[in-house]
């Protein structure tokens, strides 16, 4: 039995009359990378909002990283790691300006910073950009430096809000590489995407519709149970509202 | 500290990186003096007058030459008869015309009174007013030096009138202040708003709001970069109008950079207020111009003075804050009086900033939930 790192029990978010969440329930482990997918506006957004401590439950049960997300919202938000769909990075300021403003913000030591970015840059092979723009790098480049950022607080949880929008199929599929090779470091990844192919590279997937989740499991298993041929066939059957 | 620190070294990259910033942080102040101190003049200073002398005597001569030589006025034409007025006027140049009637040293003498005509040109009310006036003191100012010696008759009362604090009357002395006031509250408020709603379309507010930083730390950490500019921009609109139009600060220098800071301050809560009810920076800019630069020109007492105006305006310019920094600047640069003087607008300003300030960590809490 792998380590619960997300546990959500119950989990309800109301705004006014209308139920963003409706009474979720389920479980990531250590190390997996779990996809959580559904159509737009189906509460995707609102769930990872308190699961990354932005915002807070109505009622139910929310532990992240072992911090309860009602109570602890800030001791989660030092313990994960956060990409969103749009771009993250500052434009104006150089590959290694952003580095050392997120290592800041993080409450990494200078000395850390410096040894972090030099394994950072060489593991991208980034040498040569370190003082660049992040304006003249390509949308792909930037995406994964904006990963490995997300990473450098050696976060347990990353959170990945559709963080291939918009990029090119090679540099997605580098991407993914990128992210096995996080996960397999023991480092759960939390990702939302819309591209369906991308949800087969998942380890479970949970498809939300109207507030609920109705779906969660392995891919194939999803595909024997709705009798599909692929992930996008599950989807359409059962995330249309 | 440190995580803060950091975050205020990368406002500061962002200012120095983007030049329009730059420009308009410090090319749009020394510009704006520069404009209203010279271009934007209350003052008249060389303005054409032609003379209609039906006389040609002594006295008319010498009352032209007087007016003449005041300074503020030129001599554009000698008119033969009244049918050159409108014709001179039309031209432009000459903003107005002064007639001596027949006889007029003659009459002076002998009745004790002449008449003088003045015509303005009243498709520029202000200017006319002006002439009219000036006209009128300079002749007063000639009766006076004539009266003793060749009028007699009923004892007069002339007032003598001084001008206290500006006795130029000067209007750079009411430009300066104004355009500080306007200038440190643009800058402020559209600064403030622009940058965070600027983080707020890149997606950049996001990741901060998930990252450690507390909210407070992250409008602090955006708002202290622009106090610390807005504060230089002071001094340096200080020094230009000391040394281009030598207006002096009369009162104390440590008074007034107070005070400013308390502005500045209040300008700034105010930006972060409007970041919180603008999603895109158009939103920020349209609002930080149109809500902030037309109410602080025309309702904060810059220009128009708010005893003339009617009574609805008064009440509603009680809540435009410019109006209670100009009273502030202009006691303490041009009266050079203390806070004891002023105290009053300084604890409404000070209210103000605490009610901007709660309103807006409220409302960015909202906006987290």
């Amino acid at each position: 039995m792998r380590n619960t790192v997300i546990s959500v029990e119950n989990l309800v978010k109301k705004f006014g009359s209308f139920t963003a969440n409706d009474n979720l329930s389920f479980e990531v482990y250590e190390g997996e990378i779990f996809g959580f997918l559904g159509a737009n506006g189906a509460g995707k957004t609102t769930a990872i909002r308190i699961l990354s401590g932005l915002s807070a439950p109505t009622s139910g049960k929310v532990t992240v990283a072992g911090f309860d997300a009602g109570k602890q919202a800030e001791l989660i938000k030092r313990n994960i790691g956060y990409m969103c769909q749009k771009f993250s990075l500052y434009e104006d300021l150089t590959v290694k300006e952003n580095i050392t403003l997120y290592g800041g913000i993080y409450g990494l030591s200078r000395s850390l910073i410096v040894s972090r970015i030099g394994v950072l840059l060489d593991r991208l092979r980034f040498r040569a950009f370190e003082n660049r723009l992040i304006s003249d790098l390509p949308l792909g480049l930037r995406q994964k430096l904006a990963f490995s950022v997300a990473l450098l607080h050696e976060p347990k949880i990353v959170f990945l809000d559709e963080p291939t929008g918009g990029v090119d199929p090679i540099t997605r599929r580098q991407f993914w590489e990128m992210i096995y090779e996080t996960a397999a470091m023991g480092i759960t990844i939390f990702v939302t995407t819309h591209y369906m192919d991308e949800a087969e590279y998942c380890d479970r997937i949970s498809i939300m519709s109207e507030g609920k989740i109705v779906a969660l499991d392995t891919p194939d298993n999803l595909k024997k149970k709705y009798n599909a041929e692929t992930v996008e066939d599950v989807f359409i059957k059962i995330a249309r509202p | 500290m440190n995580r803060f620190l950091g975050f205020v070294r990368k406002e500061f990259l962002h200012i120095f990186r983007d030049y329009r910033t730059l420009v308009i942080l410090f090319g749009i102040p020394v510009a704006q003096i520069l404009i209203f101190g010279f271009a934007v003049s209350m003052d008249i200073k060389n303005a054409g007058v032609a003379f209609l002398d039906l006389s040609h005597d002594e006295m008319t001569q010498k009352l032209s030459d007087k007016i003449i030589s005041s300074g503020f006025f030129i001599k554009t034409e000698e008119l033969l008869s009244y049918k050159d007025i409108d014709r001179v006027l039309k031209k432009g140049k000459t903003k107005a015309v002064i007639i001596f009637e027949e006889h007029f040293g003659r009459r002076l003498i002998r009745d004790g009174k002449a008449s003088l005509s003045i015509i303005a040109d009243g498709s520029e009310p202000n200017t006319a007013t002006l002439i009219t006036n000036y006209t009128t003191a300079i002749v007063n100012d000639f009766n006076m030096g004539i009266a003793p010696a060749q009028i007699t008759g009923a004892m007069r009362i002339v007032p003598e009138v001084k001008m206290f604090y500006n006795p130029g009357l000067q209007s750079h002395f009411m430009f300066v202040p104004g355009v500080i006031t306007l200038i440190l509250i643009l800058i402020c408020a559209l600064m403030t708003s622009v940058t965070i709603t600027r983080e707020k379309e890149f997606g950049t507010m996001e990741v901060l709001l998930v990252s450690p930083l507390r909210p407070i730390q992250i409008i602090l950490g955006k708002v202290t970069p622009y106090f610390l500019l807005s504060f230089i921009n002071v001094l340096l609109i200080l020094a230009l109008s000391w040394f281009v139009f030598g207006l002096p600060v009369k009162g104390s220098i440590v008074l007034l950079l107070a005070e400013s800071m308390l502005y500045i301050l209040m300008s700034l809560s105010l930006g972060i207020l409007i970041s919180t009810v603008s999603s895109t920076m158009q939103q920020a800019i349209f609002i930080s111009l149109i809500g902030l630069m037309l109410p602080t020109i025309l309702l904060s007492g810059f220009i128009f003075p708010i005893e003339n105006m009617p009574k609805i305006y008064d009440y509603v310019s009680s809540i435009v804050p410019p109006r209670y920094f100009i009273i502030i600047i202009k006691n303490i640069m041009i009266k050079g009086t203390g806070l004891m003087y002023i105290w009053k607008e300084t604890l409404i300003l000070t209210v103000m900033t605490i009610v901007f300030i709660v309103i807006s960590v409220r409302k960015f809490k909202i906006r987290l939930e």
